[in-house]
């Protein structure tokens, strides 16, 4: 077990090469800068002082130059600093980064709380209503636009209840975190519902199932000792797959939803070109992608003790 | 020497909408309260050192914790002194002998000394940072040697006494409409370069820094010692790049004031309750479709005449724009005391540009390449709308769009054939006009490469002349000659709308940029849900 975890961070290693490049080659290559970028509401840029700016910030250096001197501080866990506001960016990061978790780790909650236990339900009684309902709920969730359902919680739950504010951070207590939460948990609810469905269903039909069955096992013990752990290999797989790709996510509700996170602050890194806050965020949300699915795989054999690491 | 007003190139020609009454005076202003804003212009603030800034977005928080020498008379729309209690200017118009108002203090409790005034306006052109407020310090004398770091100190700043400052120009002209800009704030001297400066900004503004919140709110407190009353006790500015949500917030009452694009302007003005809390201003950016003359058939007047007149830009502005624009005359808006009220629009009329189009060679029309961003006022939507009235004469477009951000870009270097932008055209008609000026290069703002040696020599006369009245004459002709020669298709003023709460009092109608609210103006009533 182990050197099996041993092993998966360093398969991790060549992943986060490859992003760091593709990363650096994609936002070094691509038309604009962040000196482009100013003064593009009609007011007017200072041409010397963009010069200089350009100097300053090394964007007249030739790529590979610029390429090594970013994977040589990279290496050192020294992210750059902005462009736009001259902090350094592990800082920018670090104070955006807890808002972003809070909010990941709630939609995850929500959508883990209501999306399994509805997927279980429904597959324990095809064609019910309950059935029927968390396929309508699964598909409406998945389809949804984040951008287009948030602004109806909004005008739901804050303009027409009044019941939560319909933006920004408060102090980070939970009646500001619902909102953004469940506008960004919907879609994995819907995914969880329906992939517990299907992975229930299928297990439901299994040769040792019906075993279990034959042999007396009550229905209760047949669905929490046999169906619910083979079907939490998949579950898991699925949750860890969507834990790591809402951070990514979290942008579009950050935005919408004035919420201090790493979205919001790639949204305006990216439109204003601020390229050492683009990689590093972009750097932490892989990071973190990578870092919740080795943590998943290694999960794999708690649930399941046929699964082994050699 | 000789006493000016400040104000004197810019009389009070302010047009703005009726539908806000500025009958704030009736009431007496209660003390205390909040005031909510919304910073609209994306999700984060360049950072907490304006001197970095050209961005509207930062200008909203400046306002509250930072001054500048001059600021912006919203009720006379005019520039006024700020910190600078009086000015002498010297004959040649070129020293300006800046007294400085002796009850500023500093957040951190100094008051403000000349020795700050000569600090920031030098750090502003550090050889070694590049500050955008370095824009309107290289107006005065020396600032190019202290940029190359031969010295520290620009020859034309010297300190008379502990509240005089004599600055001297490169040329002459009115230190008011370059050191009124947010980006020339006034720092402590002392504290300026420290990196807590940067995290906690201390400055001369009526209200002081107390938190930032990236990418979600500003919140600053009342400063007691500030040198004019301030109403309320708090101000917080929420970040919020999204027009819905703004709406939605804005009509749940969490948010006291927000600015409006052309869908909100529309409903709320024909909302019965919203529509009578809009403060509406022609604001002085000028809305344009530049015409590159390397492109040989806009290096033909009669071409560029003929764009202007195949447009039926009325209908554009009332359909698309929502009339939440003015129909652009010539290149000067409607705010600037230069503007020739007696001067019409190009007319809608198809014919006259077709024969116009035969009469320069272009009978059976031309191609062109039009860049655009996506922008829904002056981007892609109004590209897409006038490309079949430009077909009915012959004109083929194709559209080239790109981003915001490389749109800047792609005008400074000339890579284009037309564009469409929006530019700011004030409050400074002279510098506004400068723009045209044959020996200016495209990078800096002639991005049409316009040249024309009548129009130089109307700009060099208003240069020269010192009498205000002689100087706008002398600007109307220039303005005029812009509209006979129609560098570009002449689309639209900006009109800027926000949005306020029956409870806010004292906001101003500022062409310069509406979000720009001097926030010591502004009061509250008891209605207001925030005690």
């Amino acid at each position: 077990m182990f050197s099996f975890a041993i092993r998966r961070i360093l398969q991790t290693i060549p992943t986060i090469l490859a992003v760091v490049l593709l990363i650096f080659i994609l936002f070094n290559i691509i038309p604009g800068s962040a000196i482009s970028g100013m003064g593009e509401d009609g007011r007017g840029m200072d041409q010397r002082v963009a010069e200089r700016m350009r100097k300053q910030l090394g964007l007249d250096d030739p790529i590979h130059t610029r390429f090594i001197a970013y994977v040589s501080k990279l290496a050192v866990g020294d992210f750059g600093t902005s462009f736009k506001t001259s902090e350094p960016v592990t800082t920018m990061i670090a104070k955006r980064i807890w808002p972003t978790l809070q909010l990941v780790f709630a939609s995850m909650l929500f959508a883990v709380v209501i999306g399994v236990p509805l997927g279980f339900i429904a597959a324990l009684k095809p064609g019910s209503i309950v059935d029927s309902a968390s396929i309508v709920a699964a598909v409406s969730g998945l389809s949804l636009p984040k951008f287009w359902f948030g602004l109806l919680l909004m005008y739901l739950f804050a303009l027409k209840l009044n019941w939560l504010p319909s933006f920004g951070y408060g102090d980070g207590n939970l009646k500001y975190l619902i909102l953004p939460a469940v506008t960004l948990g919907v879609s994995p609810m819907a995914l969880f519902a329906r992939t517990t469905r299907a992975a229930v269903l299928e297990i439901m039909h299994a040769d040792y199932v019906r075993t279990a069955r034959s042999k007396g096992m009550s229905e209760t013990r047949v669905v929490t000792w046999h169906v619910m752990r083979n079907a939490l290999v998949l579950i898991i797989t699925t949750i860890g797959l969507q834990f790591g790709s809402l951070m990514g996510q979290a942008v579009v509700v950050e935005k919408l939803f004035s919420w201090p996170g790493l979205g919001s602050l790639l949204v305006d890194s990216v439109t204003q070109r601020d390229i050492p806050a683009v990689q590093g965020t972009i750097l932490v949300i892989v990071l973190f992608f990578l870092a919740v699915n080795t943590l998943v795989d290694l999960l794999y054999a708690v649930i399941d003790p046929r699964i082994k690491y050699s | 020497m000789r006493r000016i007003a400040l104000t004197a190139l810019f009389p009070a020609t302010a047009v703005f909408s009726a539908v806000f009454a500025l009958a704030t005076h009736a009431q007496e202003p209660r003390k205390g309260g909040t005031l909510r804003m919304t910073a609209p212009y994306g999700t984060t603030f360049s950072g907490l050192d304006i001197h970095t800034s050209v961005r509207a977005q930062d200008g909203i928080w400046a306002k509250a914790v930072h001054r500048t020498l001059f600021s912006w008379d919203s009720a006379k729309n005019e520039i006024v002194g700020e910190l600078v209690a009086n000015v002498t200017t010297s004959a040649d118009g070129v020293t300006h002998t800046l007294k400085l108002r002796n009850d500023a203090f500093f957040h951190h409790g100094r008051p403000l000394s000349a020795d700050d005034v000569i600090y920031s306006l030098n750090r502003l052109m550090d050889a070694k940072k590049a500050y955008a407020g370095a824009r309107w310090a290289r107006f005065i004398k020396g600032a190019a040697d202290v940029e190359k770091g031969t010295t520290p100190t620009m020859e034309g700043l010297k300190k008379i006494d502990d509240l005089t400052v004599e600055m001297t120009l490169t040329a002459k002209g009115n230190p008011g409409f370059y050191f009124y800009n947010d980006n020339t704030a006034i720092y402590p001297k002392e504290l300026a370069d420290t990196p807590e400066f940067l995290q906690k900004p201390i400055g001369l503004g009526p209200f002081k820094f107390v938190e930032h919140v990236p990418s979600s709110r500003m919140v600053t407190e009342r400063f007691d010692k500030f040198y004019k009353p301030v109403h309320l006790d708090k101000v917080i500015i929420a970040i919020m790049s999204e027009a819905p949500a703004r709406d939605i917030a804005f009509r749940n009452k969490e948010v006291d004031i927000s600015i409006l694009g052309p869908a909100q302007y529309v409903a709320y003005s024909e909302d019965p309750v919203l529509k009578t809390g809009i403060i509406e201003v022609a604001e002085v950016f000028t809305r344009i479709m530049g015409m590159n003359p390397a492109h040989k058939p806009f290096a033909d007047k009669r071409v560029r005449q003929a764009i202007n007149h195949a447009i039926d830009t009325d209908l554009i502005v009332k359909r698309l724009s929502k009339n939440k624009a003015y129909r652009a005359v010539s290149w000067l808006p409607l705010t600037s005391p230069a503007f020739d009220k007696d001067r019409k629009s190009y007319a809608f009329d198809q014919d006259k540009a077709k024969k116009l189009l035969a009469d320069a060679g272009y009978k059976d029309g031309f191609e062109f390449e039009w860049t655009t961003s996506q922008n829904e006022s002056w981007g892609l939507p109004i590209v897409e709308a006038v490309i079949p009235m430009l077909a009915k004469v012959g004109i083929k477009v194709t559209v080239k769009q790109i981003e915001a951000s490389v749109l800047a870009d792609t005008i400074r270097k000339g890579e284009f054939q037309a564009y469409i932008w929006s530019n700011q055209t004030g409050p400074d008609p002279l510098a506004t006009l400068g723009c045209f000026y044959s020996t200016m290069p495209q990078q800096n703002c002639n991005y049409t490469t316009f040249k024309n040696t009548a129009y130089d020599k109307l700009i060099d006369a208003a240069r020269a002349e010192s009498d205000p009245a002689k100087i706008i004459a002398l600007l109307k002709q220039a303005d005029g000659i812009l509209y006979d020669e129609a560098p570009v298709w002449f689309f639209n003023y900006n009109k800027a709308a926000m949005a306020f709460q029956p409870w806010v009092k004292g906001l101003q109608p500022n062409a310069t940029e509406l979000t720009h609210q001097y926030p010591e103006l502004i009061w509250v009533t008891d209605q207001s849900p925030v005690k």
